[in-house]
């Protein structure tokens, strides 16, 4: 537990990604099994452990401190967690080392009614940086910012292997991962998963300057939809609907799955239609992140795929394929469920046409034009050049969450004024605020978001955990010297919530100066 | 006629004030009659007519402000009477040269002052030494039983290990410059850092002391021109200067008894917190206070609630004096 207790001191305050991979990448070399895979586990939050209550741990605590005492220490440190790591009271020098895997599976086996004792137990026997390790594990709030992706490169780092093979095999292993570390030290293969993932192909986006020199018959242009993006694969009887980051997603859309008739892995955007009619964000957005859904919203709310590549079929892999085949064998293919269509290919001859279609869209769902090269096959990843996103109008980016604090009026006690920044190097450098654009919902939404994620607060302001992704629309953009940024927004709102994007996949601060 | 001992030591405006001997202890301002505890600039300040300390307070001083910063100076060596008392001093294991006061009254109760003091062996001054007394004044910086201060020797093994992680980051700990800087150094030496280590300007005088005193810490250059150096040393005010960017990606690091707490050490932005303290923590607190077994515990400064509680727990009297012009873990 030492080595871990370590691991988590060290993300937590280390902010740039490149140390934080030093850092991961050194435990995962130099941490025994199965401590190591529990501890991998842990931080892609892929354990399922039970959660011991702040009530509980504080009725431990005044069991063993002075109650005036421990309330002085609270106000001090702020955090319950870390208060009773520091307080709690031990005779000696800790002996024993206690595992990490000897704490998990205390966790996960113990019963509820002796889990009090065991607890105790435990953190008597626990150094005080290893004891607020534990309680943060036990209470499931770690906040370190370490990704899934950014865990699996930490894992590649020093090995044969690459991040996109880890995160191809990632689905089918389970903590300890035992399998996988032997396979990244060069041993043979795990039992691939049914169904597994596949890494995707992303795109970068693209202005209409930069498309003139590009010829416009050596590449295809579809609709950019407003819906998430999500692989479906069904092999081997299984079927999984995974988001675009390899989180399966198929629990909240049981009308998919059924419809998933097929023997392959395709890919395509996820939307909620009815009929011919195509439903905004926001009904999608009423069903993501459940772990399930009822009669009544499948009714109302009736999920759709549009597909728009083809990455197996039948036992093929057709990733290494060009597009042009790709797409032949994705027309060809029967999709029999009229949940799933394919995504229509634009007509156009030169990028002017595609312009015209671009700024009239027949669906208001249509957040721009996706432009795909012919000859490229499936590609992890964000090559630049294949794959290219050309949004509409108005000025969008992905900017994460930084600062919010409460509002005022109406939102009194609701956290509605907020600060978002881009990525500028391995930083996230505030780029505007904005209160609004958002709908009610949302507002709780984020509301609920700034309450769970505070890392730190400054009067009325609270620090956020870097990891909501948020589209801000805005009308425009000046130069200011004010800014650290370099610039400023002119009427930026929040347009969307993205909490399908990881952070790490917001836009640049570069790509907002672009815009100028 | 015994004197009580409220009537021997009391807070003023200017500090805690022997009224039989006619003089202050720590003066916040110039007074005529001072005696220092030790040589951090919020307890020894300039200006004042006498200044009695002992021989490496008074050197500090000088180095400080200037030879004339007190118009006569005495070192303190031994029991001197003064007034109605007799005053010594006694190593407070705190800093280089750094002592308590004890006032004994020819008819009253002992007094003893700790001014700030720690209990963990300290490579750069001599140990605390105990003293009987009647009435203990003590110093409450960590007096909340959250602080336990971890093995010095294991955080700068922390700090030994950063540098193998990030050998091609420098890694700068923000430290004071008296007694913190030549500890942090010292403990570094001692965790097998044997390469050069730069200072800030700032250190240079305060460390070329501690060497004429006697003590050891290994080759030091210039932070100006650091070299190969991979460690670099800097009072913490330099973090917020851009003296700091001619280092190309640091390692932040401060050493401090408040880095315990995760809240402080973001504020602080420090990416590597050191719990490396120069008082005492919360056992060595209560441990002295029973040890010593006044019959009364004042409290000078600190989180006096929390220690005012453990004397209530424990059935001791205690009083905080709510002295205001100490920094909780000054320079």
């Amino acid at each position: 537990m030492k080595a871990f207790a370590r691991l988590l001191e060290r993300l937590a305050f280390t902010p740039a990604r490149n140390a934080k991979l030093t850092i991961l990448s050194h435990y995962f070399q130099t941490t025994p099994d199965p401590d190591r895979g529990y501890a991998l586990a842990v931080l892609t939050g892929t354990l399922d452990l039970r959660q011991v209550s702040p009530s509980l741990l504080k009725r431990l605590a005044s069991e063993r401190v002075d109650e005036q005492l421990f309330r002085l220490s609270y106000d001090f440190v702020g955090d319950l967690a870390e208060t009773i790591a520091l307080i709690w009271p031990t005779d000696a020098e800790v002996s024993t080392e206690v595992s990490l895997s000897q704490a998990v599976l205390l966790l996960r086996e113990t019963g509820k009614l002796s889990l009090p004792g065991v607890i105790a137990d435990l953190l008597d026997r626990l150094t005080a940086p290893e004891r607020l390790a534990f309680l943060k594990l036990a209470t499931g709030n770690l906040r370190v910012g370490v990704s899934v992706r950014l865990a699996h490169t930490a894992l590649a780092m020093g090995t044969l292997r690459g991040s996109e093979e880890i995160e191809e095999i990632w689905h089918g292993q389970a903590a300890p991962f035992l399998p996988l570390f032997t396979w990244l030290a060069g041993g043979p293969s795990p039992a691939p998963a049914s169904a597994p993932f596949r890494p995707v192909m992303l795109s970068t986006p693209i202005t209409a300057e930069e498309l003139a020199p590009l010829d416009p018959t050596r590449h295809i242009a579809e609709w950019k939809w407003d819906g998430i993006r999500v692989q479906a694969v069904a092999e081997d009887g299984m079927r999984r609907l995974y988001s675009r980051t390899g989180e399966e997603i198929g629990a909240a859309f049981p009308d998919i799955i059924e419809a998933m008739t097929f023997e392959g892995a395709v890919d395509g955007e996820l939307l909620v239609r009815r009929g011919a009619e195509i439903a905004p964000f926001a009904d999608l957005q009423k069903r993501l992140g459940r772990k399930s859904v009822g009669r009544v919203l499948l009714q109302s709310h009736p999920a759709a795929l549009i597909l728009y590549d083809i990455l197996a079929w039948r036992g093929e892999d057709l990733r290494p394929l060009p597009l042009s085949s790709r797409r032949a064998r994705l027309e060809a293919a029967p999709f029999d469920s009229p949940r799933i269509g394919l995504s229509p290919l634009l007509p156009f001859e030169t990028w002017e046409e595609l312009a015209r279609l671009r700024a009239a869209p027949h669906a208001p769902v249509i957040e721009g034009v996706m432009i795909k090269r012919l000859d490229t096959p499936y590609i992890a990843g964000r090559p630049r050049g294949p794959w290219f996103k050309w949004k509409r109008d108005p000025m969008v980016i992905d900017a994460v969450l930084l600062y919010a604090q409460s509002g005022h009026g109406k939102r009194s006690g609701f956290y509605s004024d907020f600060t978002f920044g881009l990525w500028e190097g391995e930083e996230l450098v505030p780029v505007g605020k904005a209160y609004f654009g958002f709908t009610d919902e949302e507002l709780r939404e984020l509301d609920r978001f700034v309450r769970r994620n505070t890392v730190q607060r400054f009067g009325p302001v609270r620090q956020l955990a870097p990891k909501l992704v948020v589209e801000v629309a805005f009308e425009g953009l000046n130069v200011s010297q004010r800014h650290r940024s370099g610039v400023a927004m002119r009427f930026p709102r929040i347009s969307r919530i993205r909490a399908d994007k990881p952070a790490a996949d917001a836009d640049r601060l570069e790509t907002l100066r672009a815009m100028l | 006629m015994t004197l009580r001992a409220e009537d021997v030591i009391y807070p003023t405006e200017a500090g805690l004030y022997c009224a039989p001997g006619d003089f202050y202890i720590d003066p916040l301002r110039p007074v005529p009659r001072a005696m220092v505890t030790h040589g951090h600039s919020d307890h020894a300040r300039p200006g004042h007519g006498a200044v009695m300390a002992t021989r490496q307070t008074l050197d500090i001083m000088a180095i400080r402000y200037g030879e004339d910063f007190a118009a006569s100076r005495q070192i303190a060596e031994g029991p001197v009477r003064i007034g109605g008392v007799t005053a010594s001093f006694h190593p407070a294991g705190h800093v280089l040269g750094s002592s308590q006061i004890l006032i004994n009254p020819d008819d009253g109760p002992r007094i003893l002052i700790s001014g700030d003091y720690c209990r963990t062996p300290n490579p750069v001054c001599l140990p605390w030494e105990p003293v009987a007394c009647d009435i203990f004044i003590t110093e409450a910086t960590f007096g909340l039983p959250i602080f336990r201060h971890p093995n010095p020797l294991t955080e700068a093994g922390r700090l030994i290990a950063s540098i193998a992680e990030f050998p091609n980051r420098p890694h700068l700990v923000g430290a004071y410059a008296l007694g913190k800087a030549q500890r942090v150094i010292a403990l570094a030496r001692a965790a097998g850092h044997h390469g050069p280590i730069a200072i800030h300007g700032a250190l240079k005088r305060l460390c070329d002391y501690h060497v004429d005193q006697g003590i050891d810490l290994g080759p030091l250059v210039a932070a100006s021109d650091p070299g190969e150096a991979q460690l670099i040393i800097a009072p913490p005010s330099a973090f917020a200067s851009p003296w700091v960017q001619r280092f190309r990606d640091p390692v932040l690091s401060y050493a401090s008894g408040w880095m315990t707490v995760r809240a402080h050490a973001r504020q602080r932005g420090v990416e590597l917190p050191l719990v490396i303290s120069d008082h005492v923590d919360w056992p060595q607190l209560t441990a002295t206070i029973r040890e010593l077994a006044p019959r009364e515990v004042w409290i000078t400064h600190g989180a006096e609630d929390g220690l005012t509680r453990w004397c209530e727990i424990e059935g001791i009297p205690s009083r905080p004096l709510r002295l205001i012009g100490y920094e909780d873990e000054p320079e």
